[in-house]
């Protein structure tokens, strides 16, 4: 089968974030960058999938500057087999981001598409179901795995997603308020990963060394016909405010009290 | 060179490594000081990164990486916190094994180097004795030829890994006085007459465990022997290179570690109203050491720069080491009384440092010794 996975590139969680004076974005000078976390996840799973459905390909697309082949490089470096940049200088945002996807996903024709639930920087949280929506295929949001991260089927190897025996769908636990749901989604179909799925495995230099052969192809907004000006304006970015020293209370009781009657918690 | 050559597969090594080391050696870093030892897992998972064979070429079981892979490697060890660990593999992977890679037998390294690289065997650097340390044309141990065996006796000292090693780069004796008279064999440490005679206490890195050895008859075919005979010392003399220099790396990587927590913490920590950082007294400190080790970086790279081109590179080598290494003993002293009393805990990572330092103008070489080889190598002396 083949399966078609995302991966955003994104300021790095350890990196200092501070906003532009103008308040238009956040200063970008100096800022590491490296794959979304949760699109790790995503490759992974289809690794996982790949390799217990073999024979299987999976292919990891992008859509970002000419920088962002370092995270497709990443994904391929652990595995994958080969990569599509999807290549546009300026902000793309989620709509925009959904409709390239939509075309390379009818050129590349994969059985099962992949995805982070979102990505860390900006949070929005809707490239894949509107991918799932522009193509008409059916999707799976958050897809967990009930087992802890911990667990022998986690060292095993073993993918969180159940594909049938005919391997025309799949199942996908997701967590949902106090529990889990289970689908089953016909395939080809949207799934998006959440973060106890999997822990995504490291890179090793001798496949690091390896990625540097694979294939990435490049593609352009117009060469796919899709018009990514922005339908989404960032009108305005803020930090979060600055916290505040605390205080010391001398004994339970006050703490109680405080936490009652001035931060409403108890 | 004006920028060290790193490529995007430094960078993904890197980012890979650096999550490796802070998820899964960092947050053990007080438990192994504390054991005087870390698991040997640790050789196993960081095999499994491919940085134990880091450098080495694919067809020995390395990952066909480049120098510029080692500066990785030594620069993101550091954040682990624990430089005991930081030392036993660095010694597994650029300091008892490069001697195989270079004059073994394919024999010797299908049986010694393929495994140490894979974490499989635990390999130690056998060439300082109870009397001898850099001074390697007076080594003691000797091995003598008897049919197709190598009897080894004497005893080594300071031998970091040396209380688990699986084998030893060892240098004996097979000759006469002096340094022609020296040879290199792999000695494997089940060997009938071995004895691991004593851990060493030591100040710092407390995690590495470091061994008097002693060797009593000790049986080894004349097959392990590396090289020609009577022709080590040139050898250990080229290897001490690539172990100072990844002395240095990580000397360099460590001391921006410092001061990056030290302005952390001075950000945190406040007296008479203000973060410590907002005194001029502690400003004017950590830059002058920030700019101190931005030039003690750039000796380092221009030194690994020589050595990965296999240009001459032992002045430098040896001056960035010196460098490095008494500039480490400021920067520690500094950011540990930034910190105050928790820089007197060790359970801060700064009061470990301040232990562990000390090595770097003691081992691989005093700076003495330094100060020797660089005086050797300018002319007017």
């Amino acid at each position: 089968m083949k399966i078609l996975t995302t991966v955003k590139r994104v300021e790095d969680y350890e990196s200092k974030i501070k906003v532009r004076p103008d308040q238009t974005w956040i200063v970008t000078e100096g800022v590491n960058y490296r794959a979304n976390p949760f699109d790790e996840i995503a490759v992974e799973e289809a690794l996982r999938l790949r390799d217990a459905n073999m024979p299987s390909e999976v292919v990891v697309v992008s859509v970002g500057p000419a920088a962002a082949a370092t995270e497709i490089r990443s994904g391929l470096a652990m595995g994958a087999d080969r990569g599509i940049l999807v290549k546009h200088d300026a902000f793309v945002d989620s709509d925009g981001v959904a409709r390239l996807l939509q075309k390379v996903i009818e050129q590349e024709k994969p059985d099962l598409v992949l995805m982070g639930k979102q990505a860390v920087d900006v949070d929005d949280n809707v490239a894949g179901q509107l991918v799932a929506e522009y193509l008409g295929w059916g999707q799976a949001t958050f897809a967990s795995k009930k087992e802890s991260l911990e667990s022998p089927e986690e060292k095993a190897k073993k993918p969180g997603l159940k594909l049938s025996a005919d391997k025309k769908s799949v199942q996908a636990a997701r967590e949902v308020d106090g529990g889990l749901e289970v689908l089953e989604v016909q395939l080809p179909a949207i799934v998006t990963v959440d973060l106890r799925l999997n822990v995504p495995r490291y890179a090793s230099l001798p496949n690091i060394m390896k990625a540097k052969k694979k294939p990435i192809q490049e593609l352009t907004p117009q060469g796919l016909s899709v018009d990514v000006t922005p339908k989404v304006k960032v009108l305005k970015v803020e930090p979060p405010p600055a916290r505040t020293a605390g205080i010391k209370v001398p004994d339970v009781a006050t703490l109680v009290q405080k936490l009652h009657a001035e931060a409403k918690v108890i | 060179m004006i920028a060290p050559p790193f490529t995007p597969e430094h960078d993904l090594f890197r980012q890979n490594l650096r999550t490796y080391v802070e998820r899964e050696l960092a947050p053990h870093a007080l438990e192994w000081d504390e054991a005087g030892i870390f698991p040997r897992e640790v050789f196993r998972g960081l095999a499994e990164l491919g940085a134990l064979g880091v450098n080495y070429p694919e067809e020995v079981g390395g990952s066909g990486g480049d120098y510029w892979h080692v500066v990785v490697l030594a620069e993101e060890l550091v954040r682990s916190h624990n430089s005991g660990v930081n030392m036993g593999i660095l010694v597994q992977a650029q300091i008892a094994t490069p001697i195989i890679e270079e004059i073994g037998t394919a024999e010797q390294k299908r049986e010694f180097l393929a495994p140490a690289l894979a974490g499989d065997k635990i390999a130690a650097l056998g060439i300082s004795e109870p009397d001898t340390g850099s001074d390697v044309a007076n080594i003691k141990t000797t091995a003598r030829r008897v049919g197709d065996d190598y009897v080894i006796n004497g005893a080594k000292m300071w031998i970091t890994n040396g209380t688990r090693a699986d084998f030893i780069t060892l240098a004996v004796r097979t000759g006469g006085a002096g340094y022609g008279g020296i040879s290199l064999l792999t000695f494997p440490t089940d060997a009938k007459g071995f004895s691991v005679s004593k851990k060493l206490e030591k100040v710092g890195n407390l995690s590495s465990d470091t061994a008097l050895l002693f060797f009593e008859d000790c049986r080894v075919p004349v097959r392990y022997l590396l090289g020609e005979e009577d022709a080590g010392f040139y050898h250990i003399m080229t290897n001490f290179q690539g172990e100072r220099l990844v002395a240095s790396i990580g000397a360099v990587a460590g001391m921006q570690q410092m001061v990056e927590d030290a302005i952390r913490y001075g950000n945190e920590r406040g007296a008479f109203g203000k973060p410590l950082v907002k005194f001029q007294v502690w400003r004017h400190k950590l830059v002058e050491h920030l700019t101190s080790i931005e030039a003690a970086r750039w000796l380092t790279y221009r030194a690994c720069d020589l050595f990965a081109r296999k240009e001459p590179a032992v002045k430098e080598i040896s001056m960035s080491k010196l460098f490095a290494g008494d500039l480490m003993q400021r920067v520690v002293y500094d950011c540990m009384q930034l910190h105050g009393g928790m820089g007197y805990v060790v359970e801060t990572p700064i009061a470990r440092a301040f232990r562990d330092v000390r090595l770097l103008t003691i081992g691989g070489g005093t700076s003495e010794i330094m100060k020797e080889i660089i005086a050797k190598l300018v002319p007017g002396f």
